[in-house]
């Protein structure tokens, strides 16, 4: 039941969810992508792309997406694909909303005590890792292509990686009109 | 986010204080979530308790559901087109590129040097090269930073 995976899929993410967006980032593609094989990681890719153009959380958006598109490769039609976006989003947020209300209810005195703040303290620097892994597992064939196979696609995605890395590290060019130059050079290029 | 989320709740709306804000905002990022869902959630229960709380974690999320639901449609018909196809074959090295930058920035601010560099390094690498779920990192680093924090170096009061 496709439905009830993506329930528990999106709800797990929304429960070991730390670290904001990006954070989340790796669990949504492990889940998603070398788990249950819903997306491609171009497809994945393209999410995070899509997710840095529009407005809101990063989160939210692949749930909405991955949702829809779940439902959609699988075969079945618009409104179900609808009610799968609809499933996975409200999955997502279901644990915050239940957290929140519990800390606010009864947890708000511990957060600031000792072991609590130990915990978050040790998460820091691993959520670092998983961002670092995220990145890791997208630097791969279905993004840039392979030397052998496509050289020409290879070496020019080599090149937008490093100039969008120079760009929006060092230049603080924003990074939607960066991605608005990778998809002109696209189009002008890898036609 | 944040400066809207603060602007519109604490200057506008004086729903919460500017210094309970901060303690909120505090939590609601190390919680694990959408931090958007999460500050929503706080500032409704703190209005009107768990309907208010709904009320705003739906009002948070509706928009961007409703966007990406349009996009996802929209993107589903026009996946096919060359134009389309070409652009995200440029987009997609600059997305990596975009969350490659983070990571560092990240680092930075998780004040990761050459004593703790081990343990994202370790992380991903676990993650990446041998398939480990990052739901066990994440559980692992949690309990690890429990007993170091407890038991090793109790020095954060």
């Amino acid at each position: 039941m496709i439905f009830l995976d993506l329930f528990i899929t999106f709800f797990k993410i929304g429960v070991f969810g730390f670290g904001g967006g990006y954070g989340m980032l790796s669990l949504i593609q492990n889940e998603t992508v070398e788990r249950a094989h819903w997306l491609s990681t171009a497809e994945f890719t393209d999410i995070v792309a899509i997710s840095q153009m529009t407005p809101g959380p990063i989160g939210i958006n692949s749930a909405t997406y991955c949702g829809y598109t779940a439902i959609h490769n699988a075969g079945y039609g618009h409104m179900m694909a609808i009610l799968g976006s609809a499933t996975a989003t409200f999955a997502l947020v279901l644990p915050s909303l239940i957290l929140m209300i519990l800390i606010s209810r009864m947890f708000m005195k511990y957060m600031n005590t000792r072991p609590v703040r130990s915990i978050f303290a040790g998460l820091r620097p691993a959520v670092v890792g998983l961002l670092a892994a995220a990145t890791l597992l997208l630097c791969n064939p279905e993004n840039f292509s392979t030397p052998k196979e496509n050289p020409w696609q290879f070496w020019i995605s080599c090149t937008l990686f490093v100039a969008t890395a120079f760009g929006t590290g060092y230049l603080r060019i924003n990074p939607i009109r960066m991605i608005c130059y990778a998809a002109f050079a696209g189009l002008l290029l890898l036609y | 986010m944040i400066p809207l989320i603060e602007d519109e709740v604490v200057n506008k709306k004086q729903w919460v204080s500017k210094d309970e804000m901060l303690d909120l905002i505090a939590i609601a990022q190390s919680c694990p979530g959408v931090f958007a869902i999460n500050i929503a959630t706080f500032i409704g229960y703190r209005l009107k308790k768990t309907r208010g709380a709904i009320a705003t974690t739906i009002g948070t999320a509706l928009p961007s559901f409703l966007i990406i639901l349009a996009i996802a449609i929209f993107f589903a018909a026009f996946k096919e087109n060359r134009v389309i196809a070409a652009m995200f074959r440029g987009i997609r090295p600059a997305v990596v590129a975009l969350i490659a930058v983070p990571t560092f920035r990240m680092g930075q601010r998780a004040k990761i040097g050459w004593t703790n560099c081990w343990i994202p390094i370790f992380s991903a690498l676990a993650i990446w090269a041998l398939g480990v779920s990052p739901i066990y990192i994440i559980l692992i680093a949690g309990l690890c930073g429990y007993l170091y924090g407890m038991y090793i170096k109790p020095t954060e009061s």
